[in-house]
C-alpha cells in the first residue's frame, strides 16, 4: 500500500544529540521529545514533522544510542527516514520504533517535496524521482509492520 | 579466513544471526526507557537476571526530583528482578564491566553507544537501543548482522607524552565519522600488543565515533595478566587469516599529541596547531579517559603546581577512586586546585554538573565534541589526559611536550 508524506530535508552527519538534546532526556514524556526534536539543528523543524519523511544526508543518527531520538520522530508523526547511510544503532532504533527506513543513493530534495513510499517495497519516490533502496531483512519488516519491537514482542507471547 | 567478529558471532560477514548474549547492561538513562518497553511488552522477570546489569552512571547522584523518581523506580525493579545492580558511585557502566565482569570471546550488548569499549578484551561488544535491551531482558537473545572488518594496524610504541587517546583521534581522523559504519575494527600489529589494557579500552571505546559496531583487540598475554589480577583465567585468541574490507596503518612511534576540534570527532590535528587557545574549563574523566592510569598521568604533570583554569576530574569508577586515594595521586590533583566529582560520566553528556556556558571553551578527555552536547553555545576540544594537564596549568591549550 502506497503512502505519501512531505519531505523534511536535513544535512549530513546529523547526530542524535541534534535530534534530541541531552537536556530533554530527564523525563519519560514523549511529547517533550517530539516538541524539541531537531531543536539544536533547526528549531523550525519540529512543527513540520507530522506526516513527514525525513530526507537526510549520509550517516544520519550518529553518536549517542539514545532511543529518544527515534521515539521523538515517531511521536511527532514522522512516517519514514531516507538516507544514503544510517548510523547503526539509530537504524535499529528506527526499526524498533516502527518507523520505515530507506537506504538509497544521495537524494537532492527540497523541503515540502512529495515523497511516495510503501512498506512492502524497497524504493521511494521523492519529488517525482524514483530511488532504489537497499533491501532490509524480513524480520526487520515484520517488526515495522507490527508497529515496532514492543508490539512485535507482545504478539510473540 | 575468519575475523574475530565472525568467530565470536559464529557467522560469515553480511549474514544475520540470532544469538544468546553473555552480558547485557543498561544505565540509569537507558535503563528507565528499557524498563518502560519491557513492561509494555508484557515482561515481568528477565529471562536470565544473572547476565544482566544495571549500572547508575549518567546522572549520579540524581540532580532533581524527576531524575530521582525515575532512578527510584528502576532501582526497585532491579532489586526485585535479581539483576546485578550497581548504585550511584560504582562508576561508568563500561568501566565497571571491564573490572572483572567481561571476558574474552563473549557477546556483550549494552544500552549505550560506547559498549564497544569491551572489545578491548576480545569480546564482541556493541551498543543497542533501550527497546532492543528490553527484548534481550525478555528472551536473553537478539539478532546481529555479522559485520565486515577494518584492520587498524598499529606499529611501534608510544613515546614521550603521546598516549592511546592520540592514536585513537588519529584513526578516527583517518576513517572519518562514518568510515566504519556497520563494520568492526580489529586493532592488530606489534603496536597493539604493546598497549596496556587501559590504552586498549580507550581505543576500543571510540570505535563508535567512526561509526563502527565494535572495536576488537585479540586477547593475549596483556589481557591474561590484567584479568588474572582480577582473579579471572582467560583464553588467548589468535588471528585466523582474517579477510579485511580495508586496512589502515598507524605508526605509534611518530604520533604527536592530538586534538579533535569543535564540533566533530574526526577533525584530529596536532595540539600545537591550537596552542594558546584560551580555556574556561578542563575536564578529565569519562569512559574514554577516566581510568587510574589517566588520572596518574594527569597528576604526574600537575603535582606541586596550580591549575589556572577551573578543572573538573571525575574518576571512572569506585575502584579507580579508591586507588587514586590510596596511592596519593588524588591528593595531588586536589592540591593542584581541581574539583572532584562522583565516579560516573560527569559532564560528558551535558545533563548535569560541569556543563559549559554559552561562548565558553572547554578541553575534555571525553569521546564526543558535538555541538551543544556539553553545554549550549559552548565549544570543546578533545584530548588526552596529559594534554589536559599541561593545558590546565597554562589556562590555554598547550602540548604536554612543551610543558
Amino acid at each position: 500500500m502506497e503512502e505519501r508524506g512531505k519531505a523534511v530535508c536535513i544535512g549530513e552527519d546529523v547526530d542524535t544529540d541534534m535530534i534530541i538534546a541531552g537536556r530533554y532526556l530527564r523525563t519519560k514524556d514523549r511529547k517533550v521529545w517530539a516538541d524539541h526534536a531537531f531543536e539544536d539543528y533547526d528549531p523550525e523543524i519540529a512543527g513540520r514533522l507530522k506526516g513527514s519523511v525525513i530526507i537526510a544526508g549520509k550517516n544520519v543518527g550518529c553518536g549517542s544510542s539514545r532511543e529518544q531520538a527515534a521515539i521523538a520522530l515517531k511521536e511527532a508523526g514522522v512516517l519514514a527516514v531516507v538516507s544514503p547511510s544510517f548510523a547503526r544503532i539509530f537504524f535499529r532504533n528506527l526499526v524498533n520504533t516502527g518507523i520505515l527506513v530507506f537506504e538509497t543513493d544521495e537524494i537532492k530534495c527540497t523541503d515540502g517535496d512529495e515523497v511516495i513510499f510503501s512498506a512492502d517495497e524497497d524504493r521511494v519516490e521523492v519529488g517525482g524521482v524514483r530511488y532504489d533502496a537497499k533491501p532490509i531483512s524480513e524480520s526487520m519488516k515484520e517488526i515495522i509492520r507490527a508497529g515496532g519491537l514492543i508490539e512485535y514482542m507482545r504478539k510473540r507471547r | 579466513m575468519t575475523t574475530l567478529s565472525e568467530k565470536i558471532l559464529g557467522g560469515r560477514e553480511g549474514s544475520f544471526v540470532d544469538r544468546k548474549v553473555d552480558r547485557a547492561f543498561a544505565h540509569d538513562g537507558t535503563g528507565v526507557l528499557a524498563l518502560d518497553s519491557f513492561r509494555k511488552m508484557g515482561g515481568e522477570r528477565p529471562e536470565n537476571p544473572d547476565n544482566i546489569s544495571i549500572i547508575y552512571d549518567h546522572i549520579v547522584p540524581a540532580n532533581n526530583s524527576t531524575t530521582a523518581d525515575l532512578q527510584h523506580e528502576l532501582r526497585n525493579f532491579s532489586k526485585d528482578a535479581g539483576i546485578n545492580f550497581y548504585d550511584v558511585g560504582c562508576g561508568i557502566c563500561h568501566q565497571v564491566m571491564s573490572e572483572g565482569v567481561c571476558r574474552p570471546g563473549e557477546i556483550v550488548v549494552g544500552a549505550d553507544s560506547h559498549t564497544c569499549t569491551l572489545g578491548a578484551f576480545g569480546a564482541f561488544a556493541t551498543g543497542v537501543g533501550a527497546t532492543d535491551m528490553a527484548a534481550i531482558w525478555e528472551t536473553g537473545e537478539t539478532w546481529f548482522k555479522v559485520p565486515e572488518t577494518i584492520q587498524v594496524n598499529l606499529e611501534g610504541k608510544l613515546t614521550g607524552h603521546t598516549e592511546a587517546k592520540d592514536a585513537t583521534l588519529e584513526y578516527i581522523r583517518m576513517l572519518g565519522m562514518d568510515g566504519a559504519s556497520y563494520m568492526a575494527l580489529e586493532f592488530t600489529g606489534s603496536g597493539a600488543e604493546s598497549l596496556p589494557m587501559e590504552g586498549r579500552l580507550t581505543m576500543s571505546n571510540m570505535a563508535i565515533e567512526a561509526g563502527a559496531k565494535a572495536g576488537l583487540f585479540y586477547s593475549d598475554k596483556v589481557t591474561a595478566e590484567y584479568l588474572a589480577h582480577l582473579g579471572i583465567e582467560s583464553e588467548r585468541q589468535a588471528a585466523e587469516n582474517p579477510s579485511y574490507a580495508k586496512e589502515i596503518d598507524i605508526d605509534l612511534e611518530n604520533l604527536s599529541p592530538m586534538l579533535a576540534v569543535p564540533h566533530r570527532v574526526d577533525t584530529g590535528v596536532p595540539v600545537e596547531k591550537y596552542a594558546g587557545t584560551a580555556l574556561d574549563q578542563v575536564f578529565v574523566g569519562t569512559c574514554t579517559n577516566g581510568r587510574y592510569e589517566d588520572l596518574k598521568r594527569f597528576a604526574d604533570i600537575v603535582r606541586g603546581r596550580t591549575v589556572k583554569v577551573r578543572t573538573v576530574v571525575v574518576p571512572a569508577s569506585r575502584s579507580v577512586l579508591e586507588k587514586a586515594v590510596s596511592t596519593g595521586i588524588l591528593l595531588d590533583i586536589i592540591q593542584a586546585g581541581c574539583a572532584i566529582g562522583t565516579p560516573g560520566c560527569g559532564p560528558c553528556l551535558g545533563m548535569h554538573m560541569g556543563v559549559l556556558g554559552e561562548g565558553e571553551v572547554g578541553l575534555s578527555t571525553a569521546n564526543r565534541n558535538f555541538k551543544n552536547r556539553m553545554g549550549v553555545g559552548a565549544e570543546y576540544y578533545l584530548c588526552s589526559p596529559s594534554t589536559a594537564a599541561a593545558s590546565a596549568l597554562a589556562g590555554e591549550i598547550r602540548s604536554p611536550e612543551e610543558n
